[in-house]
């Protein structure tokens, strides 16, 4: 049916980056002036391998029907393949089950999901006025706006982490933030805006100390290191496909079991159900509860064959390379003048995103010279506006890499900072 | 080349000096932001009788917004309210060009040199902002004390 051949694995540490470079055809793309794209935006979105538009493709081409309904064969086919996706993420995160592997539309609709499970539940895991929810100053908005809903909706009491001046949690009054109280603590594992990987143990140990859930959103983990949920203890996991060079339209969130059988569906119709008659239904095992309507089938296959591409890579290498570019371009952007590093200024416990400023400079004129160049970055808040008031600036100019940035590239942001300089000095 | 058509020295010149920045009495006051970058003004218009007697403001924001509230006041205050807002319409077409208008020069003066913005959808929303909070801070100010048609 649909093979992924095997990707230009590097030896050691190090990639054999022109070898995947060749899979993203993209990256080959010339902009103005005949300038090379140097796309350096894969924490907002990754580039797609060849690999996984062919397997999308394929499907389209070859194998495409409903999935779990039909005796025919493209329906059985379909469904293999789907549900063949499904156990590639269970692999991919290390899940006890397959059945664990709910799929979604994006991280956000996961930690929806997760946050509307819990406002409907009963006792012991239903959060009302008497419970609390705790959260981080550094989370995106996906991670903070489910959260303040249920906090209205139900009236418990939202609390949060707050930030280090050097881009970390602040964990110093970690027993006062996580109480008796704390019915569910939800963070991001690697920080989209700031890079920092935050100490999952350490909040983990608390919130089970006082019987609290844990979500972790892992949106910006997921991608870029090993995952695996068991060594993590948490209840919920959160990401997204597109991240992670499979497309959009593809989430995942991961649950233990015995929540996942104990908690209520969100979201009702078509695929999720056991029986129904017009007075009252009865719902299918987990995941299928919280699968409601035809889900993203190709998306799916996209996410298990971008799945195997980075296995094939091995999400240890990929992690190596990415500390290489960040600890280059850590160094190289702070050769620049008034360029300051909002997040941790070492590659120590950082990801592949570097947020700064540039005098002041606004972020958007920044990303537009830079544009001119070929060079792609973010600009704005990167949906996480808190950080921002945090640190009293309206807005960052963000790098990010992936297992197909270059120094080369690190190089061409310098050069093109540079000249954003001389342009606006 | 293409950014240059952006970038226009008049608007990095009024981006470097702004003309009017502060804020200083007027007669209504609005804060507008544009919560895609983050780019926030707070601006006051001050009438007297039907003249456009000062736009004072304070903001933050790109190159583009903050050219485009020097342009603003320069171009409007000691205008007759009709005729302000008959420039602000203009301006507003032009931005909505997509780059297909060169502006009327009469009518908009420096403020053509936005015209190479109008092909960015992305930056279009910075050069209106004080626009369109001095077009809803003039409302206010109007539905206080309103102008008396001039002879």
């Amino acid at each position: 049916m649909i093979h992924t051949p095997r990707p230009g694995a590097g030896t050691a540490s190090a990639l054999d980056t022109d070898a995947i470079r060749k899979d993203f055809p993209i990256l080959q793309r010339v902009l103005h002036d005949g300038k090379p794209l140097v796309y350096l935006d894969s924490a907002a979105t990754s580039q797609k391998p060849r690999q996984v538009l062919d397997a999308m493709n394929a499907y389209y081409e070859q194998h495409n029907a409903n999935v779990h309904r039909g005796v025919h064969t493209l329906a059985e086919e379909a469904t293999a393949l789907y549900e063949g996706a499904r156990d590639k993420v269970a692999s991919f995160i290390n899940a006890p089950s397959r059945d664990e592997v709910i799929f979604t539309k994006n991280a956000s609709e996961s930690l929806n999901l997760v946050a509307n499970m819990l406002g409907w539940a009963d006792e012991p895991y239903r959060v009302d006025a008497d419970a609390e929810i705790v959260i981080t100053e550094m989370e995106h908005h996906s991670n903070i706006v489910p959260w303040q809903l249920l906090s209205q909706r139900t009236g418990a009491k939202l609390k949060w982490f707050g930030l280090t001046d050097d881009g970390r949690l602040d964990l110093s009054n970690i027993d006062e933030i996580i109480t008796e109280k704390t019915k569910v603590v939800s963070f991001v594992l690697v920080s989209n805006i700031l890079g920092t990987v935050n100490p999952a143990e350490a909040i983990v140990r608390r919130a089970q100390d006082v019987g609290a859930l844990v979500v972790v959103d892992a949106s910006q983990a997921a991608p870029h290191m090993p995952l695996d949920v068991q060594a993590l203890e948490a209840d919920f996991v959160a990401f997204t496909g597109h991240k992670m060079l499979a497309p959009t339209g593809i989430g995942v969130l991961w649950g233990r079991q015995e929540l996942l059988e104990d908690l209520p569906p969100f979201l009702g119709g078509g695929e999720m159900i056991e029986t129904v008659s017009m007075s009252s239904s009865t719902y299918a095992p987990a995941p299928h509860k919280f699968e409601a309507g035809t889900p993203p089938i190709s998306q799916a296959i996209g996410l298990g064959a971008a799945i195997d591409y980075l296995t094939a890579i091995g999400m240890e290498n990929i992690a190596a390379h990415e500390k290489e570019i960040v600890e280059y371009a850590v160094r190289r952007l702070q050769e620049v003048p008034d360029l300051k590093i909002i997040g941790p200024v070492t590659a120590e416990d950082r990801g592949a995103a570097i947020s700064f400023t540039l005098g002041d400079i606004h972020p958007h004129d920044v990303g537009q010279v830079l544009d001119e160049q070929g060079i792609a970055v973010r600009v704005g808040h990167h949906c996480a506006r808190p950080v921002c008031l945090r640190y009293g600036i309206p807005a960052t100019t963000r790098a990010s890499f992936y297992l197909y940035s270059t120094e080369a590239e690190v190089d061409a942001l310098i050069e093109g900072l540079h000249t954003v300089r001389a342009f606006f000095g | 080349m293409k950014m240059d058509s952006m970038y226009q020295e008049i608007i990095l010149d009024h981006y470097k000096h702004p003309h009017g920045k502060g804020l200083r009495d007027g007669d209504a006051e609005v804060h507008h932001v544009n919560p895609t970058c983050g780019d926030e003004i707070t601006l006051r218009v001050r009438l007297d009788g039907s003249t456009v007697a000062d736009i004072s403001y304070d903001s933050q924001g790109c190159s583009i917004s903050q050219a485009s509230a020097s342009v603003l006041n320069d171009l409007l205050v000691g205008k007759q309210v009709g005729e302000a807002q008959q420039v602000q319409e203009a301006f507003l077409e032009l931005m909505q060009s997509k780059g297909q208008s060169e502006g009327d020069e009469e009518l908009l003066e420096d403020a053509i040199a936005f015209a190479g913005v109008s092909k960015y959808p992305a930056r279009v929303k910075c050069a209106l902002l004080s626009w369109m909070a001095w077009k809803d801070a003039t409302a206010q100010a109007l539905a206080e004390a309103p102008v008396k048609e001039s002879a």
